[in-house]
C-alpha cells in the first residue's frame, strides 16, 4: 500500500519560532533527524520518494481555458501556509505502519530538542504507476 | 571467469564501438541504437554465466546485427531486409576506427535539434553504454518514462535529418560546443547533490568525466575540450570535502583540504596549464583556471584572489553572463573588502532579477561588512528562493548563526 505523507507551510502545533530564528545546533539536529528517518525508511525498504519543495515565494499558479494565454499567478500568496512544503511517499504493509511513520515525522525536534508537533497529512495513493513497468 | 563488474566495464567500453559499426553499416542510427542496447542486455546476462567470448566486439556486432535484421522481418520489408543482409555479408569485421566512432556518436547524441534533457540520456545510453534502467535510476524517473524520452530523442534526430557522419568542417566548432555543453550539464547534474539516493547521481559526474576523457582522447589538441576535462577533475577533486556525513554542504572556505584528491588536482592542473599555453582562451579554460587557483591554495586564506578577479574579468568579457559578474564581486570583495563587492552587486538586480544567488552573495558580504540585520534578511530571502534543499538548509543555518551571534 502506498501512502503520501504530506506537510505544508502552516504553523506547527508547538507554535515554535520560524527555523531561521532557532539555535544553529537545533537546526542541525532537525536536519539530521530528517536524514535519519529517510535512511531508516530506505533500509526498511519502505521509502519510494521523499522531496522537499521550493518555497511559496517561487510557486506559481496556472489556470488556462484552452485558448489564449494561460493565467499565471506569482507569489507571495496570502494563503501560502496552505501550500505543500514536502512529502514522503512510502510503500508499507498497512495503514497502521503509515501512521507510525507519520507520527515519527511529526515529532521532529525543534528549539531545545522539543518536538515541533508538525501535522502530517496521511493520504493513500489510489493507484501508482509501477516504476518497474 | 570474469566477474559481473568486469563485464559491465567491458560492455561500457565496447558500447560506442559496436554502435558505431552497426550504425555506419545500416545507415540507421535509431534502429541500430535499439539493437545494440538489446545486444548489451543479452551480453550482460550471458557473459558472466558462460564466460566472455574470445572476440567480444565481434560477438556484440553480430548479435546486434541479427536483432536489426529481426526488426525488419515483415513481408513488406523483405526487400530492405535482403539488402541489409547482403550489405553485411560483403564486408567482414574490418578493424574499427573506434575513437572516431565515439566522436561521431557524441556529435549525433548532442545534436542541436535536441534539448539537453533528451541529449543527456541518449548520450549516456549510446556512448556511455548504460542501460535505460540505470539512467532512469540516476534521474529518479520510472524506467518507462526514460525509455520514452530516449526514443523521442531518436525520433527527433531522424526527423531533423541528422546523418551518422562527422559534421562538416565549417559547422564542427559549433557542434563541438553543443557536445561540451551537454557534458558540462551532465557533470553538474551529478555534482549538484539532491536529496534521495545521492550515490546514483554522483555516478553521473563520473560518467561525464569518462565521456569527456573519450572526447579528449580524440581531440587532444582542442584547448576547450582539455579545459572542460580539467574543470571537471579540479571540481571533482573537492568532492570528498564538500559534504558532511549527513550530506549537508560545506562551503569552500570551511572545507578540510587534506581530503581533496591530490592526484585529480595534479592531472587537472597539468591539463589546464598545457591548454592555456596554446593561447586560445575559452570559457571552460577560464573556469578551470579559477578552479586550479582554488585547488592550489593550501588554506582558504592563501587563495590568490587577485588572480581570480583577473580570470573572472576575462570571463565576463567573453560571456556577458551576470553569474560571472556575481562571482567576480565575491572575488573583488576578498581583495578590496566587502563594500567593493556590494557596489558591483548593485548593478546586477536588473539582469539577474530576484535570483537566490544574488541574495546569498549579498548576505555574505553584508555579514562581513558587519551589517548583521540586513544580512539575516538577505539569507532568509535567499533560503526562501533557492530550489536546492541542501542550499536552503545551509542558508537557513547561516541566518540562525548570525542571530545567535547577536544575542
Amino acid at each position: 500500500m502506498r501512502f503520501m505523507l504530506l506537510q505544508n507551510y502552516g504553523e506547527v502545533e508547538s507554535h515554535c519560532a520560524p527555523m531561521t530564528e532557532w539555535d544553529p545546533a537545533d537546526i542541525n539536529a532537525h536536519i539530521e533527524f530528517q536524514h535519519t528517518l529517510n535512511k531508516e525508511l530506505i533500509d526498511s525498504g519502505e521509502l519510494v520518494d521523499a522531496q522537499g519543495l521550493a518555497g511559496p515565494d517561487v510557486a506559481k499558479f496556472v489556470v488556462w481555458s484552452g485558448t489564449g494565454t494561460p493565467v499565471v499567478t506569482d507569489g507571495p500568496y496570502p494563503e501560502s501556509k496552505e501550500l505543500l512544503a514536502g512529502y514522503r511517499l512510502v510503500d508499507v504493509e498497512s495503514l497502521e505502519r503509515a501512521i507510525e511513520i507519520a507520527a515519527k515525522a511529526s515529532a521532529a525536534p525543534g528549539p531545545g530538542g522539543a518536538p515541533i508537533l508538525q501535522p502530517i497529512e496521511v493520504r493513500q495513493v489510489m493507484s501508482a504507476p509501477d516504476p518497474e513497468v | 571467469m570474469t566477474d559481473s563488474s568486469g563485464v559491465e566495464g567491458l560492455l561500457r567500453t565496447l558500447a560506442p564501438q559496436v554502435l558505431g559499426a552497426v550504425a555506419r553499416r545500416s545507415g540507421n542510427f535509431g534502429d541500430a541504437e535499439d539493437a545494440v542496447q538489446e545486444a548489451l542486455v543479452a551480453a550482460a546476462s550471458s557473459w558472466p554465466r558462460d564466460g566472455t567470448p574470445d572476440a567480444p566486439l565481434a560477438w556484440l556486432v553480430r548479435v546486434a546485427s541479427r536483432r536489426m535484421v529481426d526488426q525488419h522481418r515483415s513481408a513488406d520489408a523483405r526487400r530492405r531486409r535482403e539488402e541489409l543482409a547482403a550489405s553485411w555479408s560483403l564486408a567482414d569485421l574490418d578493424p574499427l576506427p573506434a575513437r572516431d566512432d565515439t566522436l561521431v556518436l557524441m556529435f549525433m547524441c548532442c545534436h542541436p535539434a535536441l534539448t539537453p534533457a533528451s541529449a543527456i540520456p541518449l548520450t549516456l545510453r549510446a556512448v556511455g553504454g548504460l542501460s535505460t534502467r540505470e539512467i532512469a535510476a540516476a534521474f529518479l524517473v520510472p524506467e518507462s518514462t526514460m525509455a520514452q524520452r530516449i526514443s523521442r530523442a531518436k525520433a527527433k534526430l531522424k526527423a531533423s535529418g541528422a546523418r551518422f557522419a562527422l559534421p562538416s568542417p565549417d559547422e564542427r566548432a559549433e557542434r563541438l560546443r553543443s557536445v561540451l555543453h551537454v557534458l558540462y550539464l551532465l557533470f553538474n547534474e551529478g555534482y549538484a547533490t539532491s536529496d534521495g539516493p545521492d550515490l546514483a547521481r554522483n555516478d553521473l559526474s563520473s560518467e561525464a568525466i569518462r565521456l569527456t576523457r573519450d572526447v579528449h582522447a580524440v581531440l587532444a589538441d582542442d584547448p576547450e575540450v582539455a579545459g572542460l576535462l580539467a574543470l571537471m577533475l579540479l571540481t571533482d577533486a573537492r568532492r570528498p570535502a564538500r559534504t558532511r556525513v549527513d550530506g549537508e554542504l560545506i562551503p569552500l572556505a570551511e572545507q578540510d583540504r587534506s581530503l581533496w584528491d591530490r592526484a585529480l588536482i595534479a592531472e587537472g592542473v597539468a591539463l589546464i596549464t598545457a591548454a592555456l599555453k596554446q593561447g586560445r582562451l575559452g570559457e571552460y579554460q577560464a573556469q578551470a583556471a579559477v578552479a586550479a587557483v582554488h585547488d592550489q591554495a593550501a588554506r582558504y586564506a592563501d587563495t590568490n584572489w587577485k588572480e581570480i578577479v583577473a580570470l573572472y574579468t576575462v570571463l565576463e568579457r567573453m560571456t556577458a553572463n551576470p553569474m560571472v559578474t556575481l562571482n567576480r564581486a565575491v572575488a573583488v570583495a576578498m581583495v578590496d573588502g566587502p563594500e567593493a563587492g556590494l557596489v558591483l552587486l548593485a548593478g546586477l538586480e536588473e539582469r539577474l532579477g530576484d535570483h537566490h544567488r544574488l541574495h546569498s552573495v549579498r548576505a555574505h558580504l553584508l555579514a562581513r561588512a558587519g551589517e548583521r540585520g540586513r544580512a539575516v534578511e538577505e539569507f532568509r530571502t535567499a533560503a526562501a528562493r533557492t530550489t536546492n534543499v541542501r542550499e536552503r538548509n545551509y542558508l537557513t543555518a547561516e541566518a540562525a548563526r548570525l542571530i545567535a551571534e547577536r544575542r
